[in-house]
């Protein structure tokens, strides 16, 4: 399988302490790739070096085989990497319609139909709620909106960050669903959680990151296996 | 009773002031919206362009207003990309102390550019033409107030299409309320900040106009004082936003337009102390602006 993301020997710094070290992973063609690991072990740290917002000290960052490291953050959205981030950050003071055209700015290419389509047949919620606020959202309703933003630039590459941190757990069913979905559609997934055993079920995957290492890859035979669950995380 | 001394003269003056300064307002709150960024220069741009106004008295009207126009958007592009698009990253105390510096080295150049002739000071002829008075209803009317105030009401009118309507329009609103976020979201940066100083630009030779045909003598410190009264209006009324900054800016206006009127002749010397213990009572009562909501302000700049 050829691999759409690719990490190598990255290595990301805040000032002298180092955040994520020597980290090398891939994430094939639609694939669903899960990344876990305890607070600080570096995993917002690597998607915001993969996105550009923070710069990485060392090691590559490639997209279908190219070079994206040292790319503007709108650069590499542009290309076709989506990031849903951690909080949401929508745009509460616009609508929910003007939130998902903004991710229309990513789009490479246009067809006929309506541009929106990929995050309303999606998530029919975002349809209903349209012209409303995306303030006066729930954090849920806020989260589909999240991620139907950052599916309407039709990215190769979708990461999420947290996407059911803070959520109901009917929402959190909502998301994971929407992820499997998305997954059909031949989108190439990375996603960051804390829910770990739900995340290894799910994913192709799952790396473990610890003090900004690989610290091992589960697969999800893995998920129901408690003792190796618990090892991924403390040993 | 100061109120019995406001009468139609003293409203159309001061709505004719608040218009000027709140198009100020909307030129420093648009780069503040995406730069994060007070541009206390501001004022120096107006100046350059009521000097270009000077310079070029012996054309005709439309081609010194022209020329006006292109070297106060051509300025306002040198000074984000010279000086603006390398601080970006920094602290705003670190853009704010460089703006100062941006806005005394355009002052020296123009006393450097002004004093050639061995005087200081240019008058700018060929726009005084819209100084003239009409006598609307038994109260005076200078052209130039008229102009002030359509010019101000078609400029915000546009601005606020431009940014309801539009896809960049959209982009800035977003890049105003979340930079960072936009970005990640595909929004160009460079062009969000492009357009602001081009809009920017334009109002602030659109000021430079209406000021010159005002104030005919133009000289280094011109709308140094306009862009000060301005900043505080457009902190009063809530930099946060382009719509509180801009009522802040009309607001100021309008007010020192009221007070100067309301001040007997020979008290008129009051009128900064008596403005200034406005703004000092309005951001005691309400600090985060006088039109502000509750909207949280710290937001992560890249």
């Amino acid at each position: 399988m050829s691999a759409v993301l690719e990490l190598e020997g990255l290595d990301v710094r805040y000032g002298s302490v180092p955040a994520v070290r020597g980290l090398s992973l891939e994430v094939g063609k639609g694939e669903l790739v899960g990344l876990i690991g305890p607070n600080g072990a570096g995993k917002s740290t690597t998607l915001h070096a993969i996105m550009g917002v923070v710069p990485s000290a060392a090691g590559d960052i490639r997209l279908a085989g190219k070079s994206v490291r040292g790319r503007a953050p709108e650069a590499i959205a542009r290309a076709g990497i989506a990031l849903v981030p951690e909080g949401r950050r929508i745009f509460g003071e616009l609508t929910v319609e003007e939130n998902l055209r903004l991710g229309l700015s990513a789009r490479r290419t246009t067809n006929g139909s309506d541009p929106l389509a990929a995050a309303l047949d999606l998530f029919p919620m975002l349809a209903d709620f349209r012209a409303r606020q995306a303030g006066a959202l729930s954090g849920g309703q806020q989260q589909q909106l999240a991620i139907g933003r950052a599916l309407v630039a039709e990215p190769d590459v979708l990461l999420l960050d947290e996407p059911s941190l803070g959520l109901a757990p009917t929402m959190v069913d909502t998301v994971f669903a929407a992820l499997i979905e998305i997954r059909e559609r031949g989108v190439t997934i990375l996603l960051v959680e804390q829910r770990a055993q739900r995340t290894v079920a799910l994913a192709d995957r799952t790396y473990v990151l610890a003090n900004g290492e690989l610290r091992m890859t589960l697969t999800p035979a893995d998920a129901d296996d408690t003792e190796k669950m618990i090892q991924a995380y403390l040993a | 009773m100061i109120l019995s001394a406001v009468d139609a003269q003293t409203l159309v003056d001061a709505v004719g002031l608040g218009a000027v300064y709140a198009l100020m307002a909307v030129g420093i709150g648009l780069v503040f919206g995406m730069l994060r960024l007070v541009n206390f220069a501001y004022g120096q741009l107006i100046m350059a362009g009521a000097y270009t106004l000077a310079f070029t008295s012996g054309w005709p009207v439309a081609g010194s207003v022209l020329a006006c126009f292109a070297v106060v958007i051509a300025l306002s592009f040198l000074m984000e990309g010279a000086v603006f698009r390398p601080l970006r990253t920094q602290s705003p105390a670190v853009m704010l102390v460089t703006t100062f510096a941006v806005a005394f080295l355009l002052q020296a150049v123009a006393l450097i550019l002004d004093i050639r002739d061995g005087t200081i000071g240019e008058p700018a002829v060929s726009v005084a033409s819209l100084n003239q008075v009409v006598t609307i209803g038994g109260v005076d009317v200078r052209k130039v107030t008229i102009l002030a105030v359509v010019v101000a009401i078609v400029a915000l009118a546009l601005l606020a299409l431009l940014l309801g309507k539009t896809t960049i329009g959209l982009q800035m609103r977003a890049a105003a309320a979340d930079f960072r976020t936009a970005r990640l979201l595909g929004v160009k940066a460079d062009r969000v900040i492009g357009a602001a100083v081009l809009l920017s630009g334009i109002l602030a030779a659109t000021v430079a106009v209406i000021l010159t045909v005002q104030f005919p003598l133009v000289s280094p410190d011109f709308a140094l004082k306009e862009t000060i009264v301005v900043l505080v209006g457009v902190v009063v009324g809530g930099i946060d936003r382009l719509w509180t900054a801009t009522l802040g800016g009309f607001a100021i206006g309008f007010a020192t337009g009221v007070i100067n009127g309301a001040l007997p002749t020979d008290k008129t010397v009051f009128l900064p102390s008596a403005v200034f213990a406005l703004v000092i009572l309005v951001l005691l009562l309400r600090p985060a602006g006088l039109f502000a909501g509750g909207r949280a302000t710290a937001v992560d700049r890249v």
